[in-house]
């Protein structure tokens, strides 16, 4: 297996007296999807908010390309390459698609007051360049013919796509999905699946958490399982979905 | 009778700045501020003061404006905007009252509650604007200069950014956008742009004292935002030409003073809460939602 892109070591977080998190620790391989499962509470989106910088961890580090993550804000992890999305998917509702799409494409002149003033070619040049890249994005997505409708006006599935292609937007190497999957009829669930899929094929790294597992091996190539904050297993999803152990925790004993 | 619209159009020309500046805030940003009375106030007697002390002209008074009401909103924004929610709201609220006070009880360098008096008329390009007519025109451009610096903010990748973090700051954060420091950054330019209308006005009414900045002035230029719309940059204008109407209306009805005054109050309540009924988005706002 090729050396890991990202190390999550031995990082813990308790909020009051309850450890959410303790002494986790996994790798992320680059260019595969991996998937962390595990029953309601174990953790998982509490790992994510810790890599994104919106939780400060307790201990442990995480170590990307060789960079420790822990103490760095949000801004800064996304600057690094490393995004997310939400279970609430957080979309801007009352901003079109398109605009969600170009929140996500680099536009550093334009979002500078000073350049914005200044160098206004080089502004327009950017701007319309950013625009070429979102509809690039919105096509790959299948999401072209809503460019101009309010992102709240979607119908959920669309809104789900809608918050992975506004991380897609922005060129980072690691995206992380919060349950991609979570609310979707089966019908959906043959749209999103194997967009996951496509995200890597474009050269992305996927950390996924999931909640279905049946859906898990088909989602991911590696499982982390977490229980209780800290991780019971992992390995190749075939292996963990098989593990008559992990399904009992998993389905309640 | 020509004069008097004149007046009148310089007095929208001067809320005009002010209003479309508190809008960046209010309706870009979502930021409540209760401070831009302290902002105009800063901008009047900062260009005043430089104009009796050092003689510095009209031009010059208004960079001074827009550097003293820049600093005055990045020293508060600065601790207060890093935390979260709805903080800014009570730290402007003690940034008007400590910048009211300053302006009442510095009496060596702003003479307390008797103002400055004799502030010199502008010098535009070696013309003095000495009558009402001239001074539209001075007012107006000032007011068109500060809506296009709005524009160009607003319909930038800044000013989608600026929204996005209205909409949802988590979302902004985890998209890379620096939250913290936009929210500075558009207090800052705010702040400078509403000293502009400070200085504006100085050299317009040529005297300034403390009661022109309260508090109850801070709530009416919000009133101007609120009633004209957040949603479009012109919300603001419009709300200007409305607002500043309604007093003028008065004094063509056959009532003395003291009855004109609190009827004006009663008249802005009215029309507030009116609004929040009939057009909560204002009077450019995108009419109310469809009733699903």
């Amino acid at each position: 297996m090729a050396a890991p892109i990202m190390t999550i070591g031995k990082v813990s977080k308790a909020f009051g007296g309850i450890q959410a998190v303790e002494e986790c620790s996994f790798e992320v391989p680059p260019g595969l999807i991996t998937g962390l499962i595990g029953p309601n509470g174990a953790g998982k989106t509490t790992v994510f908010n810790l890599i994104t910088g919106f939780l400060r961890a307790d201990g442990g580090s995480i170590r990307y390309k060789g960079e420790e993550l822990l103490g760095l804000a949000p801004h800064q992890v996304e600057a690094r390459g490393i995004v997310r999305t939400f279970q609430h998917l957080r979309l801007w509702g009352k901003m079109t698609v398109l605009e969600n799409v170009l929140l996500g494409c680099r536009t550093p002149l334009g979002e500078n007051v000073l350049t914005l003033y200044l160098r206004p070619g080089r502004v327009r040049a950017e701007e319309a360049a950013a625009r070429a890249r979102a509809f690039e994005v919105l096509d790959f997505f299948g999401l072209t013919a809503r460019a101009h409708e309010l992102a709240e006006d979607l119908a959920y599935p669309e809104q789900k796509l809608l918050s992975m292609a506004r991380i897609f937007a922005t060129d980072a190497e690691i995206l992380l999905l919060d349950e991609p999957t979570s609310g979707l009829d089966t019908d959906s669930l043959q749209k999103i699946v194997p967009m996951v899929r496509r995200l890597v094929e474009h050269g992305k790294t996927v950390l996924l958490i999931e909640h279905n597992m049946e859906l898990i091996s088909q989602l991911s190539d590696e499982v982390v399982f977490l229980h209780q904050g800290r991780v019971m297993a992992r390995g190749r999803a075939e292996q963990i979905t098989r593990d008559p152990a992990l399904t009992e925790i998993y389905f309640g004993a | 009778m020509a004069a008097y619209v004149a007046h009148y159009l310089v007095m929208v020309g001067i809320y005009t700045i002010l209003a479309v500046s508190l809008n960046l805030l209010m309706g870009y940003a979502g930021i409540f501020s209760l401070a831009h009375a302290a902002v105009y106030g800063i901008g009047a007697y900062a260009s005043a003061l430089v104009a009796l002390k050092l003689g510095l002209g009209f031009w010059g008074g208004l960079v001074v404006a827009a550097v003293a009401g820049a600093c005055a909103a990045a020293l508060v924004g600065i601790p207060s905007l890093r935390v979260a929610g709805d903080y800014y709201i009570v730290a402007s609220f003690g940034l008007q009252v400590v910048i009211l006070t300053v302006f009442m009880n510095w009496t060596d360098l702003t003479n307390g509650h008797a103002g400055l008096a004799g502030i010199p008329r502008p010098r535009v390009f070696g013309l003095v604007i000495d009558n009402p007519f001239k001074y539209v025109a001075l007012a107006m451009a000032l007011a068109a200069l500060t809506y296009a610096i709005c524009h160009r903010l607003t319909n930038s990748a800044f000013g989608r950014t600026l929204r996005a973090v209205r909409e949802d700051e988590i979302a902004a954060q985890a998209m890379g956008k620096n939250v913290v420091l936009i929210k500075i950054v558009i207090t800052t330019i705010s702040s400078a742009l509403g000293a502009l209308g400070g200085s504006l006005y100085a050299h317009y009414i040529t005297y300034i004292n403390p009661s022109s900045f309260t508090l109850e002035e801070s709530i009416f230029i919000a009133s101007l935002v609120i009633l004209g719309g957040t949603e479009r940059l012109a919300g603001p204008v419009v709300g200007a030409f409305i607002l500043l109407a309604v007093p003028e209306a008065l004094k063509f009805l056959a009532i003395p003073d003291t009855v004109a005054a609190p009827m004006r109050q009663i008249l802005y309540g009215t029309l507030l809460i009116l609004f929040m009924f009939v057009r909560p988005e204002g009077i450019l706002g995108r009419a109310r939602a469809k009733s699903a």
